[in-house]
């Protein structure tokens, strides 16, 4: 273990002390923010901006926003089903995974949301309306009460069902023995 | 036209066309030169107008072109390396029009110095030029149907996946250039696309060999392919290699990313679910002949393609008796690791019925599976890496179609998803 520790430390101060070819803009934190605009949301909850919102706000949104694509009760149709109708099994069919039995973070379904719907009008969402949605898909997934306000502390601290089901590949394991799965 | 003449031509264009690949038609024919001037010189190059049918396969019951995969026509193609206008194609959001001069990439996160690249910027840097495979981790999703589908080609079978040469500077110059700090472990890279597509790549992976890509087989990327600038990771599935790449957060953790976790993970036979699946598993494919050719009794070479995300292909073997016996192919053409190889076969058919396979091996001896060793490991349900041996069955009329057997036990229910399969299985 030491002898690895030592040996990462000296592969990032031979990076550090690289020789530079001097391309590149330096950027400062304000630049940075200004491009990077949609946020890279993780598991921890990193990234998520402020913001709020609950089920009765989101069905709002979903009705005008969403339906038409995974349909009025997130059955999904013609796109992917979001509520799930039943727990997942080795026998339940690809089309039947939802987010109540298959995805394994909340966060990722803001990071989605926000980055990539609506289909044909993405990143038009405002973060309220995010986490609304949010709030909303979680609530008709049985995973909080249809009352509950989720927001920037405390969506990264609700458990999705189906996190249990998951590991890491096992070769992936080999090839990374560091990995750990949030 | 009356319904006999009908059917008269019907046969007769169905015949020409599996005569492509069997006895020359027809008896004496002259084939002289042409008698006046040709076509003059042009700025650019275009295929003969009679190869206007080699496209790229896009099934017709998608949801949506916006999502979704068409299909490298492998069955048509010979070679390591695929032309580039039909490079296999998966998108996410559609292409994104992007003008080469607004075009940025930036590097933050756990770096001492957050950098800004122009295109020119990246082309002034060191470059690599290396071949490799790219392959959709959807790639073989229609061996999941069950019964397996007898009009299976090998474009519908295989074709999420094309070779190219791309050219590009090591994405570890560029995370030297912005000097990583010790807490940097993954790379967190997003796409331009209106999915602004993101994968965590683990920082070893991206110091190694993974690159921002700007030419792909000498020319500027296709739109299609991330024009101007995308990743490429040699070996893992094509969803990683982040196409139209403009950022790259280095962070302490993953995303788990909706592409990393709803998508392009594999249910196992035992139900468990794998995160992270990225090393393509070994792969081969019979091209000719294969489902939808038509053969003529006598010698055919075999032909095909075969790779594995492990590295170099050390070889293939082949089966022209329903996997009884298995020869081993030859290899033609350079041997590079993460590359499409190909390989041959002498083989003269005897007019009677039987079954052609293969099955690579490659240099770390990993193998691929018969179908029902592959669903002792896999989900009947899961949605991708599917890479057991594929089989084309030659019928006594010489009409060549898909050759897997059935499983045992009740046939699983179809695919509905569009997903990166590109078909839509609505039974």
């Amino acid at each position: 273990m030491a002898r690895w520790l030592s040996l990462a430390l000296a592969l990032f101060l031979a990076l550090a002390l690289a020789q530079r070819y001097g391309v590149g803009l330096p950027l400062s934190e304000e630049q940075v923010a200004a491009y990077a605009t949609l946020p890279i949301v993780r598991p921890s909850g990193a990234g998520l901006p402020p913001g709020e919102g609950d089920a009765a706000a989101g069905f709002e949104i979903y009705a005008f926003d969403c339906a038409g694509c995974h349909g009025p009760n997130g059955e999904g149709a013609p796109f992917d089903r979001l509520v799930a109708d039943a727990p997942f099994g080795p026998d339940l069919p690809s089309f039947r995974f939802a987010i109540g039995n298959y995805w394994p973070y909340a966060t990722t379904l803001w990071d989605y949301i926000n980055r990539a719907m609506p289909f044909t009008a993405p990143h038009s969402l405002e973060a309220d309306e995010v986490y609304a949605l949010v709030a909303y898909l979680l609530a008709e997934n049985g995973i909080i009460d249809a009352e509950a306000v989720v927001n920037q502390d405390n969506l990264a601290d609700i458990t999705m069902p189906a996190r249990p089901l998951f590991r890491l590949d096992p070769f992936t394991r080999q090839l990374y023995p560091w990995i750990e799965l949030p | 036209m009356n319904r006999r003449r009908f059917l008269q031509s019907l046969t007769a264009a169905l015949a020409a066309g599996g005569l492509r690949i069997a006895r020359a038609e027809g008896g004496f024919r002259p084939f002289p030169p042409a008698p006046a001037l040709g076509r003059p010189l042009q700025p650019i190059g275009e295929r003969a107008p009679s190869e206007a049918g080699v496209v790229r396969y896009i099934s017709n019951n998608l949801p949506s072109r916006h999502t979704g995969a068409a299909f490298a026509p492998i069955g048509e193609l010979d070679g390591i390396v695929t032309p580039n206008g039909l490079h296999f194609e998966r998108d996410h959001a559609g292409v994104p029009a992007i003008d080469p001069e607004a075009y940025r990439l930036v590097i933050h996160g756990q770096v001492e110095r957050p950098l800004m690249f122009t295109l020119a910027d990246l082309m002034r840097l060191p470059s690599e030029n290396h071949v490799y495979f790219i392959e959709c981790a959807g790639n073989g999703q229609n061996g999941y149907r069950e019964p397996p589908e007898p009009t299976l080609t090998a474009t519908r079978s295989r074709g999420l996946v094309s070779g190219a040469e791309w050219t590009g500077v090591p994405l570890r110059i560029l995370l030297e250039e912005a000097g990583l700090k010790p807490g940097g472990r993954w790379i967190l890279a997003e796409g331009a696309d209106a999915a602004a597509w993101v994968r965590s790549i683990p920082i070893d992976k991206g110091l190694r060999d993974v690159l921002v890509a700007y030419k792909q087989n000498g020319e500027a990327l296709r739109p299609e392919q991330g024009y101007p600038v995308r990743l490429v990771v040699p070996g893992w599935e094509g969803s990683i290699q982040v196409k139209w790449l403009r950022r790259i957060l280095v962070a302490d953790e993953p995303a788990m990313s909706r592409g990393e976790t709803s998508e392009y993970t594999d249910v196992r036979a035992d139900g468990r679910i794998d995160f992270f699946t990225w090393v393509m598993e070994p792969q081969s494919i019979i091209t000719r002949p294969s489902g939808g050719q038509v053969l003529a009794p006598g010698y055919h070479e075999i032909r095909g393609l075969a790779w594995s995300g492990f590295g170099r292909v050390d070889r293939v073997e082949v089966s022209t008796d329903d996997g009884a016996t298995w020869r081993r192919a030859r290899l033609t053409g350079p041997v590079l690791p993460y590359a499409l190889t190909r390989f041959v076969l002498d083989w003269s058919w005897d007019g009677r019925e039987t079954v052609l396979m293969s099955r690579v091996v490659d240099e770390r001896g990993q193998t691929q599976p018969t179908r029902s060793e592959f669903f002792e490991r896999w989900g009947r349900n899961n949605r991708y890496h599917y890479n057991a041996i594929q089989a084309w069955r030659v019928g006594a009329d010489g009409r060549v179609q898909n050759g897997d057997p059935a499983l045992a036990g009740a046939p699983a229910p179809p695919l509905r998803a569009g997903g990166c399969g590109g078909e839509v299985f609505d039974g």
